[in-house]
C-alpha cells in the first residue's frame, strides 16, 4: 500500500563518537517528548539524514536491529551535507526521512555457513547484520569476517572486531600499513582464495567501494561459489530515497527502492558496465 | 610441527598443486626446514637472493624502508603463500625487506642449487616459471589495485 | 467510443459544441473554480499557459516541426491544426521548481512545514493530446502508483479535469503509434487507464467540435450545456479525418520496438555511443520538453539570518554531470554514457522500473535537439547494427 513520501521527522543526537580522522558516529532518537516511538529497520537498510541548510543525504543504519529507541549512523565526513552533519553535538537537532530499500537476507541461509566481506565503509551497512549474527551465533555454521581498509587507522568497530574474532573467523588487512601492525596487508581477495567452505551452502554478504566488489565477486564465481547467494550492497546518488528523482537508476533497477542490497545474479550486468 | 619429508609438505602445499611428482622430489632435494621468530629478517634488501620460501604456517612481511617514514608493509603472506621471485632473475638480489610477524615455519628453497637444476630440466623450468608467473600476476594486480587507493575518500 | 486501431466508434453519446458553446463550458468550469490552462501564442510557439476564455486559445496555426526546426505558421481556421507544443502539461502538475518544505528554527531545535501554497487550485487541462494524456497517466505510475506517494503531485493531479483533443494532424516528428498511443484517444470506457480524460473533442474543419464524455463528470457538464447530439455526417467526417491522421502518422518514421531490450543490452559497449556523443552537445532539451520525465534534485535555500531554510525541488536532467555525482566524481562522467542512459532509459529501463512505455512518441525531443538528434533514427541505427552483429 502506498504512503506519502512525508517530510523528515525531528531527531536530536544523543551522543556523538570519532571514529577516525574523518569518520564520525551519531546516535539519533526522535526529538519529541512522548513521542518514544518504536523505531523498526531491517539489516542493510538506509535513512536519508537531513542537516540544517545543508540538504539530505542516505546513510546506512549502522545499529542493532529490532525494535529499538534509538538509531546509530556511522557517517564519512566527505560532501557538504555530510559535512554539515559532522558539525553536530550532543542534543542537536536534524530530520530524519526512512528507513528505506532492501535488507541482507538472514532466515534462508540458517544453517549454513557465511561468508561477509567489507571493505573501508562498507563494514557500516553490514554492522546490523554481524550483530545479528553475532546473536544468533548458534543457528549458523562457521562465519567468516574479511574486512579490508587502507590503513590500521581507518579501521572502524575495532574493538568489536576483537569480540567478533572470537566466534567468527575475522581476517583484517589493509592496503598500507606501518612496521607494528600484526594483521594482513593485501587485497581482501586474497584470504577468499583460501576460504574452505561449502559452495552450494555458503551466504556470502559484500560492501565496499564497487572495485572490491566486483574483484570479490569474481573470486567468489571462480571459486564456484553460486551467484544467488552472493548479495552486495550498491550506492548510487539519491535525492529522495522514494523511487521519485531518479538519482539512483542502475539500469532497470532504482537503488533506493530495488536495493541498496542485490543478490549478484540481478546486478551482475549492470556492474560490468562502464559508466552505466 | 610434525616431521614430515619435505616432498610431502610441497605435494600439499597449493604452490606445487598438479604438480609431476618427479619435479617436486627434485625441488625438495634443494630445500630445508626453517623456523623464525617475530622480527627475524628473512631477507634483506639488496642482499643476493639465494632462497626463496614457502610458508608453513606463520606470517611474513614484505617491507621497506623509507626515510622519514619508517617501514612500510607492502604486503603480508601467511599458510599457504611463496616468497620470493629475486632469486630467478639476474642479479639475483632482493628487492625488499622480508621480516617474520610471528613464529613462523617456512620450507626455504636453495635458489641458486634450483637455477642449475632448471637450466639442465627445461621442462622443469617451464612448469617453475609458470607457477611464478602467476603469482607475479596477482602480486602486480594486487598492487595496482592498492595504489587505485580504493577506501580513499575519492580526492 | 473508440475501437482499438484508434478510429471513433459510434456507440457513445456524441454531442456538437460550438464555438460559442464552448466559452458557455469555461465559464461553467470556472464558476466551480476551475482555472483553466490550455494552448496559448507566445514567442512564436505554443505554450500552456492560463486561459481567461476561449478567445485566448491559439487561432488558425498549423506548426512544422522537424529534427531540430519549429516552426508556427499562421494558416486555416483552425484551434487545434497544431499539433504538439514544444510545453507539456507537466510543468503543471511537477513545475520546474517549487517549494516542498520550510525548516524554521525554534526553541527546541526545528520545525518543518509543508509548503502547499499553490496546491488546492482545481485545474482544467483544455487541449491535452492523447500523446500527453498517455504522459500523465506514465508520470501517475511514478508519483502515485508506487510504493510512495508524492504529495505534491498528489494534490495537482486530483481533481484535475482533462479535456482531450483528438489529433487531426500529424507532424514529421510525430509517432505515437510506434508507442501504442493512437491520435485518437484510446477507449475511454477502459477502465485500467487511469487517466480518463473527463471530455474528448475532434475539431471539425474549424467550425465546432465534437464532444464525448469520458467520465460521469464529464457528462455532468455536458448535461447542463443541454447540447444537440452529433449527426450522422459529422460522424462521418471525424473518421475521415482520423483516417488522415493514420495514413501521416504511418509514412512518417518509425520507431520499431521490437527486441529492443536486446538489441540495446548486447550494445552497452559499442563504439555507438561514442559516435552519438560527437553530435550530442549534453544540453538536456530533450529532457526539458519530454513530457515523461521525472528526475528532480533538491536545493536548500538558507535566509540570511539562518533561521529558515526553504526545500526546493527542481527539475534535473541525466545530461547533467550532477545527476550521477557520488563522493568524488559522476558515474556517467562521458557524454556517450549520459546520452545511453538516457535513450535505453527511454526505451528499455523504463518499463523494467515502473511497468509502463517511458516515450509516447510526441516527438518534442527531436524537434527541440538543436543538432537535430531523431531518438527514432538513432534507435534504429543500433537495430540495423546488431543485425550485422548478430
Amino acid at each position: 500500500m502506498a504512503t506519502a513520501a512525508s517530510l523528515p521527522e525531528v531527531f536530536r543526537v544523543l551522543s556523538r563518537r570519532q571514529e577516525t580522522q574523518d569518520v564520525f558516529t551519531l546516535e539519533i532518537a526522535p526529538h519529541l517528548a512522548g513521542s518514544e516511538k518504536v523505531l523498526r529497520f531491517l539489516p542493510g537498510q538506509f535513512n536519508m539524514l537531513y542537516a540544517f541548510g545543508f540538504g539530505d543525504v542516505p546513510i546506512s543504519i549502522s545499529g542493532e536491529t529490532g525494535q529499538v529507541d534509538h538509531w546509530i549512523h556511522t557517517i564519512r565526513n566527505v560532501g557538504s551535507v555530510t559535512n554539515g552533519l559532522s558539525r553536530l553535538k550532543e542534543g542537536d537537532i536534524l530530520g530524519v526521512r526512512g528507513p528505506f530499500g532492501t535488507s541482507w537476507p538472514t532466515n534462508q541461509n540458517e544453517g549454513e555457513e557465511v561468508v561477509i566481506v567489507c571493505g573501508g565503509l562498507g563494514v557500516v551497512p553490514l554492522r546490523p547484520l554481524i550483530l545479528h549474527l553475532e546473536k544468533n551465533r548458534a543457528r549458523y555454521q562457521t562465519i567468516h569476517l574479511i574486512y579490508g581498509a587502507r590503513s590500521p587507522n581507518d579501521l572502524l568497530f575495532t574493538s568489536e572486531l576483537h569480540r567478533w574474532a572470537q566466534t567468527f573467523q575475522v581476517e583484517v588487512t589493509v592496503d598500507h600499513a606501518p612496521l607494528g601492525w600484526k594483521g594482513q596487508v593485501g587485497l581482501v581477495t586474497r584470504p577468499l582464495k583460501r576460504l574452505q567452505t561449502n559452495l552450494q551452502r555458503t551466504t556470502a554478504f559484500l560492501c565496499g567501494p564497487d572495485i572490491m566488489m566486483r574483484l570479490a565477486s569474481q573470486e567468489l564465481l571462480e571459486r564456484g561459489y553460486r551467484a544467488d547467494k552472493i548479495y552486495l550492497s550498491l550506492e548510487r546518488s539519491m535525492k529522495c530515497g522514494v523511487g521519485h528523482c531518479g538519482h539512483c537508476q542502475l539500469g532497470g533497477h532504482l537503488i533506493c527502492r530495488n536495493g541498496p542490497v542485490f543478490q549478484l545474479d540481478q546486478v551482475i550486468h549492470e556492474m560490468n558496465i562502464k559508466e552505466l | 610441527m610434525k616431521t614430515k619429508h619435505i616432498d610431502e609438505i610441497l605435494l600439499e602445499h597449493p604452490f606445487f598443486e598438479g604438480m609431476n611428482s618427479d619435479f617436486v622430489r627434485v625441488i625438495a632435494g634443494c630445500g630445508i626446514n626453517k623456523l623464525f621468530h617475530a622480527e627475524e629478517l628473512l631477507a634483506r634488501e639488496g642482499k643476493t637472493a639465494d632462497f626463496f620460501y614457502l610458508v608453513r604456517q606463520g606470517r611474513l612481511a614484505i617491507e621497506m624502508h623509507t626515510a622519514g617514514r619508517g617501514h612500510l608493509i607492502l604486503q603480508t603472506q601467511s599458510d599457504g603463500d611463496i616468497v620470493g621471485w629475486s632469486w630467478l632473475f639476474p642479479p639475483h638480489l632482493w628487492n625488499f625487506d622480508v621480516r617474520a610477524m610471528e613464529t613462523s615455519h617456512v620450507i626455504a628453497l636453495d635458489g641458486k642449487c634450483l637455477r642449475q637444476k632448471c637450466e639442465i630440466d627445461k621442462a622443469l623450468g617451464y612448469d617453475l616459471m609458470k607457477r611464478f608467473s602467476q603469482i607475479m600476476v596477482e602480486r602486480l594486480r594486487a598492487v595496482q589495485v592498492q595504489v587505485m587507493d580504493l577506501y580513499g575518500n575519492g580526492r | 467510443m473508440h475501437t482499438d486501431d484508434g478510429q471513433p466508434s459510434q456507440a457513445s453519446p456524441c454531442y456538437t459544441l460550438s464555438f460559442k458553446r464552448l466559452g458557455e463550458l469555461f465559464l461553467l468550469l470556472e464558476d466551480d473554480g476551475f482555472q483553466i490552462i490550455g494552448p496559448t501564442l507566445q514567442d512564436r510557439a505554443i505554450r500552456y499557459e492560463r486561459l481567461k476564455s476561449p478567445d485566448y486559445l491559439v487561432h488558425g496555426y498549423v506548426d512544422h516541426q522537424k529534427a531540430g526546426c519549429y516552426h508556427l505558421e499562421k494558416q486555416g481556421d483552425l484551434y487545434f491544426g497544431y499539433t504538439v507544443p514544444q510545453d507539456s502539461w507537466r510543468r503543471h502538475l511537477q513545475p520546474p521548481k517549487e517549494t516542498l518544505w520550510n525548516v524554521k528554527r525554534s526553541p527546541s531545535g526545528f520545525d518543518f512545514e509543508e509548503n502547499s501554497d499553490d496546491l488546492q487550485t482545481k485545474r482544467v487541462f483544455f487541449g491535452v493530446r492523447p500523446c500527453e494524456l498517455r504522459a500523465i497517466e506514465i508520470q501517475d505510475q511514478i508519483f502515485l502508483k508506487g510504493n510512495y506517494v508524492d504529495p505534491h503531485y498528489h494534490h495537482r493531479r486530483d481533481g484535475l479535469f482533462l479535456v482531450v483533443v483528438h489529433c487531426i494532424r500529424a507532424t514529421s516528428t510525430c509517432f505515437c503509434t510506434s508507442m501504442g498511443v493512437q491520435p485518437f484517444c484510446s477507449n475511454q470506457e477502459d477502465q485500467k487507464s487511469h487517466a480518463r480524460p473527463d471530455l474528448a473533442l475532434t475539431e471539425i474543419e474549424g467550425q465546432f467540435f465534437l464532444v464525448r464524455p469520458g467520465t460521469h463528470r464529464g457528462a455532468q457538464y455536458l448535461n447542463r450545456l443541454e447540447l444537440e447530439e452529433a449527426n450522422p455526417e459529422d460522424l462521418e467526417i471525424e473518421t475521415r479525418l482520423s483516417q488522415v491522421v493514420q495514413r501521416d502518422l504511418k509514412r512518417n518514421l518509425n520507431l520499431n520496438q521490437d527486441h529492443l531490450k536486446e538489441i540495446m543490452d548486447l550494445q552497452m559497449e559499442s563504439p555507438y555511443w561514442n559516435e552519438v556523443a560527437q553530435r550530442c552537445l549534453s544540453c538536456a532539451n530533450c529532457t526539458l520538453v519530454c513530457p515523461t520525465c521525472f528526475c528532480s534534485t533538491t536545493e536548500d535555500l538558507v535566509s540570511l539570518d539562518e533561521n529558515t531554510t526553504e526545500r526546493i525541488r527542481k527539475w534535473d536532467s541525466c545530461f547533467h554531470l550532477s545527476h550521477s555525482y557520488i563522493h568524488g566524481g559522476s558515474v556517467r562522467s562521458s557524454v556517450s554514457a549520459r546520452y545511453r542512459q538516457w535513450i535505453t532509459h527511454k526505451l528499455v529501463t523504463w518499463k523494467e522500473q515502473f511497468n509502463t512505455e517511458g516515450c509516447v512518441g510526441c516527438g518534442r525531443c527531436i524537434t527541440w535537439c538543436p543538432v537535430g538528434i531523431d531518438i527514432r533514427s538513432e534507435a534504429n541505427r543500433l537495430r540495423s547494427q546488431w543485425r550485422g552483429e548478430s
